[in-house]
């Protein structure tokens, strides 16, 4: 540092105009790409919280049982279409942890229904890490032990309970496990498809090209859900839950492909002229290895965020099914079973409570949606 | 005339592709093991009513149900003549209806052109409410008006539509005393049209539309709002801005314009679902349209029955897109008109 006459400071180091600029385009330049996506990303602060969302929805799915307080078809008859039912901390100005009243059922014989009264000198402490019905951990490990339980005596229905007394909450878990892994189980069939048709009809062109865009055409311009009625109608309907399930998201898949087909042979139909193409085509390798090793992980990224923005359509897709009664059926349980129960005015009415589980279907397809958006602009890092 | 040949052209496509659509619904229909005669044939072998048996296996006769698929398939079409000649969709006879017992034109009859009514209130609710808040949200993008119409339009899309048609229903019913379910008032039905008539169905209407519309409204307002602000972003919009252009008058005469194709070609895609949703919400609502109907034939397995209105709702697609097409190239002067690639 040399004390200028005039009385500035100078640094002795000779300046150099650029190197600011260039230290931080360097490190840009040299940063792996999924840093700089995830920098971008990061920003995409809707994306984010969704993402997060998602993340834990999914880690909380093989601790469904565990969670809930009640198992999926445990009836509970004396307490039939229970309103849902508040956990309160303070009892007469006394903190006394969270407890609940319990409730009697009494029969309002003006409108025939059951009406719940609290009792609300009576309140029992909820139990937690303590035994209640059987369930298996992540579909293996047997348990009997749950997060939290009713009190003896009482029981806890945060959401209420359904027609045949079963907690809507507890419901609502387990209905997770099917509802959520129905999108996944289809987007995969239809990314495989979707990849396999694109790729082939984008790479060899010609004859194959024609056929296979002809058929994406014929299957875009069909109505979706008459196709998915028909499939579904035909799944016997002795099979067991878990095989319909499959059987019900790989339809879903099955019809799904097309639009992004479409899109991967746009692709390839562009970046099969390139020259690094060529060059591999020259070095002998054969189609199949230039399309996985060369071509698709151009826009591997952009495939998987627009998968993402198609689950919700599946998410929904299986709703309707089950809610029409052609889709996943009792005793499995997803969202759109659940939701069979409220499919009249007089649920909606006087049991609002039984249309919860269109909550949970509007979130997780908003936060999938958000996903997608916030994936699709931070893919391409160089973008501005 | 190059227009003239261009709608030929795309209509000898929609011909073959509706063909193959046929072998498709026909193929579908087909999976599930048996159909609805040797299922009531088993039935009632199993309960011993010998006379049913006989009427059950006169019918299999009659609709040649004991012939090969493919046989069944020319059949149906009308392509092969069947036990009395030439019969088929074709020669405009629709089969028969195990499970009402009568001859499928009857059952569908007036559902099919309310199935019409109701799709084509839903595309214009789609293009109603679309356009104005597309350009709205595009014009004024980062403010509250742009925030507010995507959320709303994010919600569109991730409600199901079934729940949004019972909710609306109901507060529907409540505050503005909407009717509930069907698309006409009981007196009505069966009647012949009048002033009346008309009325109580466009009330009706009035929900269904909403709930159709929405989602198809939601994805075509955030398209046409993208690209009005690709065309906003352009030197063109810069220069009328600076020469003094009035905003409104400057964004309906150029951007718009230009935005405004992909606004039409688009309806080709927003069609199946709409009709998708239609299905759905008329199960739901309890809409005269064919989709109650479709519903109760996939699962009794009436093949007839279904094969017609999956046929009908492909067929009520098909031409939507197929008119699209040609709306865009009259739009559209750059557009090749001989297919798209050559």
């Amino acid at each position: 540092m040399t004390h200028n006459p005039d009385d500035r400071y100078v640094d002795d180091a000779p300046f150099d105009p650029q190197a600011s600029l260039q230290q931080l385009e360097r490190a840009d330049l040299d940063a792996p790409n999924w840093v700089l996506v995830w920098r971008k990303f990061r920003t995409h602060k809707l994306g984010l919280i969704s993402g997060i969302f998602l993340l834990l929805c999914y880690l909380m799915l093989p601790f469904a049982g565990f969670i809930a307080p009640y198992g999926p078809n445990d009836r509970n008859g004396e307490h039939l279409y229970a309103p849902p039912q508040s956990i309160n901390w303070f009892h007469d100005g006394e903190f006394i942890g969270p407890y609940v009243y319990p409730i009697v059922a009494e029969a309002d014989l003006e409108t025939f229904q059951w009406k719940f009264i609290p009792d609300t000198e009576d309140p029992r402490p909820i139990r937690f890490f303590c035994e209640g019905s059987e369930y298996k951990l992540a579909g293996l490990i047997r348990s009997d032990t749950h997060l939290f339980c009713a009190p003896e005596g009482a029981t806890v229905f945060l959401w209420g309970s359904d027609r045949l007394g079963r907690d809507v909450f507890s419901r609502i878990l387990y209905g997770a496990q099917l509802s959520l892994t129905v999108g996944l189980i289809g987007i995969s069939v239809s990314f495989f498809l979707g990849i396999l048709f694109g790729s082939m009809a984008g790479y060899f062109g010609g004859r194959i090209d024609w056929v296979i865009n002809r058929v994406i055409e014929i299957l875009r311009s069909l109505p979706e859900l008459p196709l998915w009625l028909a499939l579904s109608a035909a799944v016997p309907s002795n099979w067991s839950p878990v095989a319909v399930f499959f059987i019900i998201s790989i339809i879903l898949g099955i019809l799904d492909w097309p639009g992004l087909a479409r899109s991967v042979r746009a692709k390839f139909l562009s970046l099969r002229e390139e020259e690094y193409v060529r060059a591999a085509e020259m070095m002998g390798a054969s189609s199949g290895r230039v399309i996985r090793k060369h071509l698709l992980p151009n826009f591997m990224s952009h495939l998987i965020a627009s998968a993402t923005l198609s689950i919700p359509a599946m998410i929904l897709g299986e709703t309707a099914l089950s809610f029409l009664g052609l889709g996943l059926r009792a005793p499995a349980v997803s969202w759109g079973v659940m939701l069979n129960d409220a499919q009249n005015l007089a649920s909606i009415e006087i049991y609002p409570w039984t249309a919860i589980p269109m909550l949970p279907i509007i979130v997780v397809v908003l936060a999938f949606n958000f996903l997608g958006d916030g994936l699709r602009d931070s893919l391409d890092p160089y973008q501005q | 005339m190059i227009m003239l040949r261009y709608a030929v052209y795309r209509f000898f496509t929609m011909l073959l592709t509706l063909l193959v659509v046929s072998v498709l619904i026909f193929v579908i229909i087909n999976l599930p093991p048996g159909d609805y005669l040797s299922n009531q044939i088993a039935e009632l072998q199993a309960s011993g009513q010998s006379a049913g048996v006989a009427k059950a296996e006169f019918l299999r006769k009659e609709y040649s149900l004991d012939r090969s698929l493919p046989e069944q398939y020319l059949i149906w079409m009308g392509f092969w003549p069947g036990p009395h000649g030439f019969e088929g969709l074709l020669q405009g006879n629709y089969g028969w209806s195990f499970e009402f017992d009568r001859p499928v034109r009857e059952i569908v009859g007036d559902t099919l052109w309310l199935t019409v009514v109701v799709n084509l209130a839903a595309i214009l609710f789609v293009y109603a409410v679309a356009l104005p808040l597309g350009v709205l949200a595009a014009a004024k993008s980062r403010t509250w008006i742009d925030y507010t119409s995507a959320f709303v339009g994010y919600l569109g899309l991730a409600t199901p539509n079934f729940l949004l048609a019972l909710i609306l229903f109901y507060y529907g019913h409540r505050y503005f005393n909407l009717p509930i379910g069907g698309l006409m008032d009981p007196s009505f039905e069966g009647q012949p049209m009048s002033w009346e008539k008309l009325k109580s169905i466009l009330i009706h209407l009035i929900v269904p539309t909403f709930v159709i519309g929405t989602s198809g409204a939601s994805a075509m307002m955030q398209r046409l709002r993208a690209n009005m602000l690709d065309e906003l972003g352009k030197p063109y919009v810069e220069t009328a801005v600076a020469k003094g252009m009035a905003p409104s008058r400057m964004l309906a005469k150029y951007p718009l314009r230009v935005a405004f194709n992909p606004f039409v070609a688009d309806i080709g895609n927003l069609l199946p679902s709409m009709v998708s949703g239609s299905v759905l919400v008329s199960v739901v609502l309890g809409l005269q349209t064919i989709g109650p109907t479709l519903l109760t034939a996939l699962k009794t397995q009436d093949q007839f029955l279904s094969a017609f209105i999956l046929m009908f709702v492909a067929l009520l697609t098909l031409i939507g897109t197929m008119i699209s097409d040609i709306l865009l190239v009259m739009l559209d002067p750059r557009i090749r008109y001989e297919g798209r690639e050559a």
